[in-house]
């Protein structure tokens, strides 16, 4: 039960406030304000206890979204229904910015209205939304379409609308992943994971019921065992262990519990079918290499080598190489093959980037660090971080099959035209000198 | 100060500081540092020179980004740098970052001495200042350090200007508020106290400011500024308010000069010079007057500084304290205020009148103002003023308006705040004892006061008022009906029923003639109260009951039904079980007589100082009850209890007193509680160790506690305890020593042995016996030691104890509190005998004399039973000085007898003793003076 909602903005100016319960009264806005967002020390916790008040905060850009409550509410309810406010609210006005959440303040209570309720959680899916939220003013409804929202709202398949009609029916499907490491300097991977998503975008008629398949090591364990031989043999190899996954309220868990098969009635338009995390058998497509060397008390020499490791017909793109550089550089003097490399003082870091670079190549930078001699402690030596985007899955997942079946109307699954793209991409990929 | 030209505006910081300003995000202001830093950070690593003007800017900005929060680690060194700049900007900016930055590191500091000495021998004003400015602004003990001693010299040269002179007299007192101990005084000061002539009135008031901070720790050295400040305050006061030009704060000609040479002339007596005084009377008056005349200007600040010299000069009249006409004044000008219509004068008048209240000259007309202070108490808006009111009324109190304040306290009482209720209930208290000439009054008004603010009567008011009924015969029957009558409202607070169960108990009798309030009414009505109390006043009441079966034997059968039922016998909580069961056996078996003598009235108190006043004390902090106050309540306190005075009762102890209660007021617990207390089964044995002791039990160490006693605690700790009690008789004494285990587990091996180090082996023959090897937890075991004393002697025999607890060997080795003195015999004498003896032990060497300060109080009746104790006799009607003790005794030894003359002179002023021993032998006078030197 959330008592109440803010938005603030980056100053602590209230942006909205909406207050659910009774016993959320007017200074809890001030005393998040005063301890959480003009604290002395940064609040590094996303929950904050103030006078048996507990306040949940995300921030989005320079917007501070805070859910208050004084019950002992379940804190990841409340971190979901705040992450599927962003969503809801991205998903009408774009970037949550200061500027749209003024602009957009009426459709915001609005929609806060409708996604809670005396502080209870209700549908968030935009999709559903978007059919009685609009954003082009009024649009005079007829009974039937009335009727259409009741049964929807309050039906079984709240996220689909029955009656969808399309001349050509299209599936994308996206498999997004991003890959976090933390490498010792001697090359041992110290931590690695990868989080992915699976995307979708559809545009199918009528309520069609979907099958989605993928490399998962139990299914496919399964159909080995089955015996059903030459497919299944050859896959094996590549099937891929998930540590744990979630998934859109649209697929019936019930059927994914007992037969391992992801089968669902999709929303209509963009959704994301699954979350997933792995841990085994990554991918890593860069190494990096780095040479640290102190010349004196007023000289740093640093020597970084990327490797890119995936197949060379392959392209990565958007690399990027942060080399952080002590508190008392006073000059930098840098050299590199490849890209373009630049000391950014603002950050403290030397930046280099690369716009594209096939696998199995090696590429280098060398920097001279001038440093003002201070009589400061060491300097602690943070990671050097990558960034990089790459056209194939790090996890190794492969979308098997994904099919459609919609047997009221005349089209079959080979009808649907569909779309299967890969892109890894880095999360925190940082390497210690 | 040279103006500032047009390229000193440094661009670059205006353009950085705004950039910050303008970041959205402190993410955007980090960025923004991070960036200005490294920009910094190449232009000061850069091969060229920086000119003085970027050094200058950038370490300005640093200074800013320092400002911001963010650690600065370099830059120090350029900034040092444009310390020896010659243009005043960059000297100003980096004296700046010194003073904001300034961090122990050794080599800067040295050079940064190094710059700052240049600018002070330099010739130039602004310089010095400059250099002036960062001493104090840093101030710390390194800078005293280097610098305390010049600094004096700048100040009194002949040739130094007025403003490096003011600059000057500032540092040097921040420099001795920092570090005292490093500014030394010398033949500066005296010229020091001649600045107040000065002809710049700038230079006169910072130099008072540094002559009133000197003046208050060698206040001999500064004497002299006394006429000099009388003749300045003069020549300010009555000079037209054009005459000081720039001094002159809205009409009012140098108002903080005033005020701060008024405040110096408080640090001194009233001058002795008796021009000089006239001069001041003078002043004074004239101030006085001022504030009569209507004002110059409406603006609120002409009449700040105007009350603002007023107030500072009452405050001088009421430090003087000698100008009967101008206390007199003073208070009328303040009464005027009382009525002000600006809350702060209201409150800084009752303030000032507090400390008029208490001055002989002043407290009549103080008291004039009765209905104005009353009325401000009532109507007041803001909260301190009425603290301050009700303060007022507390200081103005005397035995002819006490009734009137009292009522009106007490009438307040029931809307006051709470905040100040319990101290106003302390004072109410306070002055309805201090100024009770009826008692019966003294009743009402306590008990009134504990129905209107139950909750805020602490147990200190309600004790009071029990002490004083004990006390007080002819107020004893009205108490009874007076709390009789109390109790019958239907809803009376606990304190009330706690005064209400001690007194029926004690003086029930007095009013059971009346049928209204006969004994078992008196009792329905207790016990009507006793199950919404909590256990405290149960068990007080329980007490009441046992006292009421003695009082009035026809309530014996239902009160003994009453202790029989479930809920007392067997109630759950010890303290109330015990009485419950104790009292019933003690009232069926024990004899009418034997309960009469138990159940006893009790015995008057002692009277000491009271104990609310004490709480007041400590709740206000020392100093806020004036001494005349407290010498007042002592006298006003003796004859309030007439000839009630006694040494403390040791049957008190044995009467059945309820726990709760009365402890409190016995702060004096005798010794043999102590341990009672902690539970200790040693109880017994000292039960009868002499109550007079007791205050010198306290801080001595355990040996010489035992030279004028002979029972007691010797040692304590966590394992064991260590009781004495000793015999002497002749030369011959014996000792029993107890030890007890006070854990739970036995102690093993335990062993003890007496021995007499060196030559005392020849002096003393001591016996014992071993004891038994195991002590049980929880345990006591005894051991008896026989001691002869063949000759005098001046050492102790030492006891080791050796035991094993839980596997530790623990060793222990005290000294046997055997003294010389142990073997005195007491002689009586004549004063005549006397001082022919005295006479006889004329002989150098023969006497022994030590003069001492008292480091406990010097109450005649502790004096006298420590005199006792020592085992002399105490001589009255000898020393023609009523004040001094004499003694005189024959010590015991199996060879000889010595004869031994003692007279311990009190100074109570100085509160030092001087004793003088005579003794026939050379070595025992010295001994016995070192013993007694020690436990007074």
């Amino acid at each position: 039960m959330i008592g109440g909602l803010f938005i603030y903005n980056h100053k602590g100016e209230v942006l909205i406030s909406r207050v659910y319960r009774d016993d959320i009264g007017r200074n809890a806005v001030d005393a998040f304000r005063v301890n959480v967002i003009h604290a002395r020390q940064q609040v590094r916790s996303p929950v904050t206890n103030i006078a048996r008040t507990s306040f949940f905060h995300v921030k989005r850009s320079n917007i501070w979204l805070a859910a208050v409550t004084k019950q002992n509410v379940n804190a990841t309810m409340v971190f979901e229904f705040l992450y599927k406010m962003c969503d809801v609210m991205a998903a009408y006005f774009g970037k949550i910015s200061e500027e749209n959440v003024k602009n957009n303040f009426v459709l915001i209570y609005e929609l806060l209205d409708e996604i809670l309720d005396f502080g209870y959680p209700q549908n968030s899916e935009t999709g559903a939304l978007k059919t009685f939220i609009t954003q082009q003013g009024i649009k005079s409804q007829s009974k039937e379409e009335q009727a259409q929202i009741t049964s929807q709202v309050t039906g079984q398949i709240g996220w689909r609308r029955e009656g969808i009609k399309y001349r050509r029916n299209e599936l994308f499907l996206d498999v997004l992943e991003s890959v976090n490491l933390l490498m010792s300097p001697q090359g041992q991977v110290l931590s690695a994971h990868v989080s992915g998503r699976v995307v979708m975008k559809s545009y199918l008629s009528g309520m069609p019921e979907c099958k989605f398949g993928m490399n998962d090591k139990i299914v496919i364990d399964k159909q080995n065992k089955g015996g059903s031989s030459e497919e299944g043999g050859k896959s094996g190899k590549q099937s891929i262990a998930i540590d744990d996954c979630t998934f859109h309220q649209c697929v019936r868990l019930s059927k994914f519990d007992s037969e391992r098969s992801i089968s669902f009635i999709p929303p209509d338009g963009d959704y994301e079918l699954m979350r997933y995390r792995t841990t085994k058998d990554i991918i890593l497509p860069f190494r990096v290499i780095p040479l640290v060397r102190e010349v004196g008390r007023t000289k740093l020499e640093v020597k970084v080598v990327i490797k890119s490791n995936f197949k060379s017909s392959l392209l990565a793109q958007k690399i990027e190489v942060r080399i952080p550089t002590p508190l008392n550089t006073s000059g930098v003097q840098l050299i590199c093959m490849k890209g373009k490399a630049k000391y950014k003082a603002s950050e403290n870091a030397i930046v280099w980037k690369i716009k594209r670079m096939a696998g199995m190549k090696e590429s280098q930078i060398s920097a001279e660090i001038e440093l003002l001699p201070t009589n400061d402690k060491k300097w602690a030596r943070p990671p050097i971080s990558m960034n990089f985007e790459v056209p194939f899955a790090p996890s190794g997942l492969k979308v098997r099959y994904l099919k459609v079946f919609e047997p009221k109307l005349n089209y079959s699954d080979h009808d649907v035209i569909k779309w299967v793209r890969y892109i890894g991409r880095s999360g925190i990929y940082e390497t210690r000198c | 100060m040279p103006a500032v030209s047009k390229g000193d505006g440094m661009r670059g910081l205006a353009v950085f500081i705004s950039d910050i300003r303008n970041c959205k995000s402190k993410e955007a202001e980090i960025k923004r540092i991070n960036k200005e830093l490294a920009n910094i950070r190449s232009k000061f690593k850069g091969d060229k020179a920086l000119d003085g003007y970027s050094k200058k800017k950038y370490v300005c900005k640093l200074l800013f980004i320092f400002l911001l929060g963010h650690d600065i680690d370099f830059g120090h060194m350029e900034a040092v740098n444009l310390l020896s700049s010659n243009k005043y900007t960059e000297k100003q900016i980096g004296y700046l970052f010194i003073s904001v930055l300034v961090n122990s590191n050794s080599e800067l500091i040295r050079l940064i001495n190094n710059a700052i000495k240049n600018d002070l021998s330099s010739r130039n004003p602004t310089f010095m200042c400059l250099a002036l400015h960062c001493i104090a602004n840093v101030g710390s003990r390194e800078m005293a350090e280097a610098f305390a001693s010049e600094i004096p010299r700048i100040l009194v040269a002949g040739d130094t200007m007025d403003s490096v002179k003011q600059s000057a007299a500032l540092c040097l007192l921040r420099l001795y508020k920092t570090s005292p101990d490093l500014v030394l005084m010398g033949e500066w000061t005296s010229r020091v106290v001649h600045l107040l002539n000065d002809q710049h009135m700038g230079v006169v008031t910072a130099a008072i400011s540094l002559i009133t901070c000197l003046s208050q720790k060698n206040p001999d050295e500064f004497k002299t500024c006394v006429s000099l400040a009388v003749s300045r305050l003069s020549r300010i006061v009555s000079s037209a308010s054009t005459d000081l030009q720039d001094y002159t704060y809205y009409f009012v000609p140098a108002p903080w000069l005033s005020c701060k040479l008024l405040r110096l002339l408080q640090c001194y007596p009233p001058p002795e010079d008796g021009a000089v005084k006239g001069r001041l009377v003078e002043c004074l008056e004239t101030i006085l007057n001022k504030a009569q005349e209507p004002p110059k200007s409406k603006k609120v600040q002409h009449s700040n500084a105007k009350n603002a010299i007023l107030f500072e000069a009452i405050s001088l009249i009421i430090h003087y304290d000698s100008e009967p006409n101008l206390l007199v004044r003073a208070c009328n000008q303040l009464g005027q205020f009382l009525q002000h219509r600006e809350t702060n004068l209201r409150y800084l008048a009752l303030e000032s009148m507090c400390t008029l209240a208490s001055s002989e000259f002043s407290h009549e007309a103080v008291k004039t103002h009765i209905e104005t202070v009353i009325n401000a108490l009532k109507t007041e808006r803001d909260v301190s003023v009425r603290q301050r009111a009700a303060d007022l009324l507390y200081a103005m109190c005397d035995r002819s308006n006490a009734k009137q304040i009292v009522a009106e306290m007490l009438s307040y009482l029931e809307t006051a705040d709470y905040s100040i209720r319990e101290e106003m209930v302390l004072k109410v208290a306070i002055l309805a004892e201090k100024y009770a000439v009826d008692y019966s009054w003294y009743v009402d008004t306590i008990l009134n006061l504990i129905r209107i603010a139950g909750d805020y009567v602490s147990e200190e008011v309600w004790y009071r008022v029990i002490q004083i009924v004990i006390n007080r015969d002819d107020v004893q029957g009205y108490a009874a009906k007076t709390v009789f009558e109390a109790l019958q409202a239907p809803a009376c607070h606990e304190n009330m029923v706690k005064v209400g169960g001690y007194i029926l108990g004690e003086f029930g009798n007095l009013i059971a003639g009346d049928p209204r309030s006969s004994p078992l009414v008196q009792f329905n009505l207790l016990h009507s109260k006793f199950h919404l109390c909590s256990v405290p006043t149960r068990a007080l009441l329980l007490s009441a009951y046992i006292k009421f079966i003695n009082l009035f034997p026809e309530t014996k059968a239902t009160i003994q039904e009453v202790l029989r039922c479930d809920s007392q016998i067997r109630n759950s909580d010890v303290e109330l079980q015990q009485r419950a069961v104790e009292y019933l056996k003690l009232s069926s078996i024990a004899s009418t007589d034997v309960l009469a003598t138990v159940l006893e009235e009790m015995p008057p108190f002692p009277e000491r100082e009271s104990s609310i006043l004490a709480k007041l004390k400590k709740k206000k902090g020392p100093g806020a009850v004036s001494v005349t106050e407290l010498e007042d309540n002592k006298r006003e306190g003796g004859e309030l209890n007439g000839g009630g005075e006694r040494g403390p009762d040791t049957s008190a102890m044995s009467t059945p007193s309820p726990s709760a209660d009365l402890l409190g007021i016995r702060s004096a617990v005798p010794v043999g509680a102590a341990p009672a207390s902690a539970g200790s089964l040693l109880v017994d044995v000292f039960s009868e160790a002499g109550p007079a002791a007791v205050s010198a039990a306290v801080n001595d160490d355990g040996f010489l506690r035992f030279v004028c006693k002979n029972n007691g605690v010797l040692f304590e700790n966590q394992l064991l305890q260590i009781g004495i009690k000793s015999e002497y008789r002749q030369n011959l004494g014996r000792m029993y020593l107890f030890y007890g285990n006070k854990t739970s587990v036995q102690f093993a091996s335990f062993t003890t042995t007496v021995s007499c180090p060196g030559e005392l082996q020849l002096q003393l023959n001591v016996q014992t016996k071993p004891v038994e090897p195991l002590v049980e937890g929880g345990a006591q075991i005894q051991q008896v030691l026989n001691i002869e004393c063949l000759t005098d002697f001046s050492e102790a025999p030492l006891l080791n104890i050796k035991f094993r607890y839980g596997g530790a060997l623990q060793n222990l080795t005290l000294k046997l509190p055997v003294t010389i003195n142990k073997f005195f015999q007491p002689t009586e004498m004549a004063s005549q005998d006397f001082f022919q003896r005295w006479k006889q032990l004329s002989q150098p060497t023969q006497e022994a004399q030590k003069i001492f300060k008292a480091s406990h109080g010097m109450d005649t009746e502790v004096l006298k039973a420590k005199l006792l104790g020592l085992g002399t006799a105490l001589l009255d009607n000898v020393d023609p000085n009523p004040e001094n003790y004499v003694c005189a005794g024959v010590i015991q030894t199996k060879g000889q007898q010595v004869g031994c003359l003692l007279r311990l002179e009190p100074n109570a002023q100085a509160q030092m003793y001087r004793l003088t021993l005579r003794c026939s032998k050379d070595s025992v006078s010295k001994r016995l003076c070192e013993l007694l030197a020690e436990q007074f």
